[in-house]
């Protein structure tokens, strides 16, 4: 399937309409994440890709031998594998991997306290508002800024109870028994070329670890700033949910507006163990000259739940689908997921559930909106094998065009073999009507208000599966991405 | 103070000539009825008036308290005080009827200045009360799923929560049962006040039995034809339209 739909008559003067206080408001409002410091960095890796990059990386990081060997075998995955053709784009040829500088950091530990946190890298961190986050409902954070942590503590009654959350360097030397033999386990190196590059050089991320039985009331949080040009940043994150214990891990991202493009391809494992449930949530603002590449997936033993809730706003494009492998009976897989289009961007985001055990469980719920000449693209793969009996998949995807050059596809890939499985899949593409801008116009609210209360409404019940306080943060950035929609 | 309409002329985006000089003046605490045969030009009138798009003004003005309100856009003339009835109000799919009203307020309001939520559903639910609407009513999206009667009295409560200076209210009473009609008209006189025009368009005289008008104008192709106190729905319920437009033309 695949829409397109054009003429759709737009007032051409309505964004002349937008007065001069709402203007102001967009352009102040619009800065937030879009501010840098100087580069206070005492390592980095240079620009361009080659072993010699590698050896820096694993030197500065004191990697364990198995960690440098893992990171050179993933450096010629990368470079032997082809750009993806399949995934419908030539912009990522706009990419030139020699330009990019892989690592950079301040050479400082993660600091467990705000107070110890350099001076410039705690104001990022304070005006994106995250140690006030912390203190209001986390149960946990980690603030990484480009290729390192620079705060990452967690609660210490969680402690106690052997929780683990720590960066990925500190969680492979300090906890190898339990990283080392799910790490890179579901999603191999050899994935995509993206996950390749991930593997090779990453740095920072989350690494996780919830004992059996014990279950999480507040989310974990990691925030992941770039503060420097021509920077990729490479973060990976493994969470490990044992028997019946359950999470939530929420993680926001913001960048400068820079000149030139900045790489974000991170790589995130999730493992839930029997009967174990992980919520992973994303609130993404990358600035539009950001290309985030990002491979998630989980993988669900038996009555275990993975539920990815994510939201894509900002970036030059993204290309996302978060997956989950149900491979124990019963496992269930969900994907919430929100898109959000605006001129100069493209939103390829999707979902994949691949069904390996009876009885298993998926549900696909998206909505993307388009705005100005953004493009929305609904990807999605589900996959049911003959031998299988009793599994469920439903996949809703809903596009909503705002404007007459906006842009919508839709390529939902459903492979169920067997005949005793129930799929479910719908799809729509709709518009704001101009009777209904006209209604609410009517009633005081100017173009881009109207328009905004418009897209709102139209993933308000999505929202609804976001915590409150990331929400609050979606509707005031819905808010800021359509008011200068309209016209 | 008045809402002022002269020698309005307007047509659609074809050139079709709707409105051909229309002329009438609602003076503030006045209830002002326009009836006439369909394609009179009656809704269209309204919608000028509203600001839609559709619609090409080619003479005459509207002034609001004197100020013109061609220069002004659809939202800024709704918050300098003229509300419209919708004779078929919009769904608006996802957005509680709460949420909506509120953000109308909102948008009234100087920048930094927010409403507070407990006032505002104080009001709100007075209101609502008023119109007979169920308290669940506010979680429910704005029209989606609504009959043709909840979507009447939702126009009237978004009239009573924005206490316009100028109301128009077009074909309230069409698709209503008498038991709601009274509900809305119970509404629509709440809200009468020596701060408030209203211009009541319908097509039935039924509508006035229950909000009193001062002044009935009958319009017929485009032009008010005649004017009268409300012996003339009266007259008009009667005779039908025809007796009127051989009487107009005698």
């Amino acid at each position: 399937m695949q829409f397109q739909i054009s003429n759709f008559p737009m007032s051409s003067d309505a964004a002349a309409t937008l007065d001069l206080e709402t203007r102001e408001a967009i352009d102040i409002d619009r800065t937030k994440g879009d501010f840098t410091f100087p580069e206070r960095n005492k390592f980095d890796a240079g620009t361009g890709l080659s072993s010699k990059t590698i050896d820096y990386i694993s030197d500065v990081k004191s990697d364990p031998a198995w960690v440098r060997e893992f990171r050179h075998k993933a450096l010629q995955v990368f470079l032997d594998k082809p750009l993806p053709t399949h995934w419908a784009t030539k912009d990522l040829e706009a990419i030139d991997f020699d330009k990019i500088r892989y690592y950079l950091s301040d050479g400082e530990k993660p600091k467990r306290s705000w107070a110890d946190v350099p001076a410039d890298v705690l104001e990022t961190f304070e005006r994106l508002g995250i140690p006030q986050q912390e203190r209001a409902f986390l149960a946990g954070v980690e603030a990484q800024f480009d290729s390192e942590a620079a705060y990452s503590n967690v609660k210490e009654e969680l402690t106690k109870q052997g929780v683990i959350f720590c960066n990925s360097t500190e969680g492979l030397k300090n906890h190898e028994e339990i990283f080392r033999p799910w790490f890179g386990k579901v999603i191999p190196t050899s994935d995509n070329k993206f996950s390749a590059l991930n593997s090779a050089v990453f740095s920072g991320g989350s690494f996780i670890y919830i004992p059996k039985g014990v279950k999480l009331k507040q989310p974990l949080q990691a925030y992941f700033r770039i503060n420097s040009e021509n920077f990729g940043q490479f973060e990976r994150t493994l969470i490990i949910a044992d028997e019946g214990s359950e999470l939530m891990y929420m993680e926001g991202c913001t960048a400068p507006k820079f000149e030139t493009a900045t790489l974000h391809s991170a790589v995130v494992e999730l493992v839930a163990l029997k009967g174990a449930k992980i919520q992973y949530v994303t609130v993404q603002n990358w600035s539009s000259n950001v290309f985030n590449l990002v491979t998630k997936r989980g993988l669900a033993m038996e009555d275990a739940e993975v539920r990815w809730i994510d939201c894509n706003i900002g970036s030059r494009l993204t290309m996302k689908y978060p997956g989950v492998v149900m491979k124990g009976r019963r496992a269930r897989g969900e994907v919430i997921s929100i898109a959000l289009a605006n001129t100069g961007q493209h939103q390829d985001t999707g979902a994949k559930m691949i069904h390996a055990a009876d009885e298993t469980t998926s549900n696909i719920v998206s909505k993307s909106i388009s705005v100005g000449k953004g493009r929305a693209t609904y990807r999605g793969q589900v996959h049911i094998p003959k031998h299988l009996k009793g599994c469920k998949n439903n996949t809703e995807c809903d596009a909503l065009l705002i404007n007459s050059n906006s842009r919508t596809d839709t390529y939902p890939a459903i492979t169920v073999k067997g005949n005793q499985h129930a799929t479910q899949h719908e799809a729509s593409v709709s518009q704001v009507s101009e009777e209904m801008l006209f209604y609410m116009q009517q009633r005081g609210l100017n173009p881009g208000q109207a328009m905004s209360l418009a897209v709102n409404g139209f993933i308000n019940d999505l929202v609804r599966e976001f915590p409150m306080e990331y929400s609050v943060e979606l509707k005031r950035l819905i808010d800021l991405e359509m008011e200068g929609s309209v016209g | 103070m008045s809402l002022h309409i002269h020698d309005l002329h307007a047509t659609l985006e074809d050139g079709t000539e709707i409105l051909k000089g229309v002329t009438l003046d609602i003076p503030k605490g006045e209830i002002h009825a326009i009836m006439g045969p369909n394609g009179s030009g009656k809704s269209t009138l309204s919608k000028v008036i509203a600001g839609h798009e559709s619609y090409l003004v080619t003479g005459g003005t509207v002034t609001l308290d004197g100020e013109e309100i061609f220069a002004m856009s659809v939202d800024e003339r709704s918050r300098a005080g003229i509300f419209l009835a919708f004779q078929y109000p919009s769904e608006v799919p996802g957005v509680s009827n709460a949420n909506f009203i509120r953000a109308a307020l909102q948008a009234r309001l100087p920048k930094g200045q927010d409403i507070d939520a407990v006032a505002y559903y104080k009001t709100l639910y007075q209101k609502m009360d008023i119109l007979e609407i169920d308290r669940k009513f506010t979680a429910r999206a704005v029209n989606e799923g609504f009959s043709g009667g909840e979507k009447k009295r939702n126009e009237i409560l978004q009239l009573m929560m924005l206490e316009p200076k100028y109301a128009i209210l077009d074909e309230t009473d069409s698709g209503l049962d008498i038991d709601a009609l009274k509900i809305v008209a119970h509404g629509v006189n709440a809200m009468r006040s020596p701060e408030r025009g209203f211009l009541l368009i319908t097509h039935y005289q039924r509508l006035l039995d229950y909000i009193k008008p001062d002044h009935v104008h009958v319009m017929a192709e485009g032009r008010i034809v005649r004017s009268g106190g409300p012996e003339l729905a009266h007259e008009l319920e009667k005779h039908g339209y025809d007796f009127l437009k051989e009487a107009a033309f005698a």
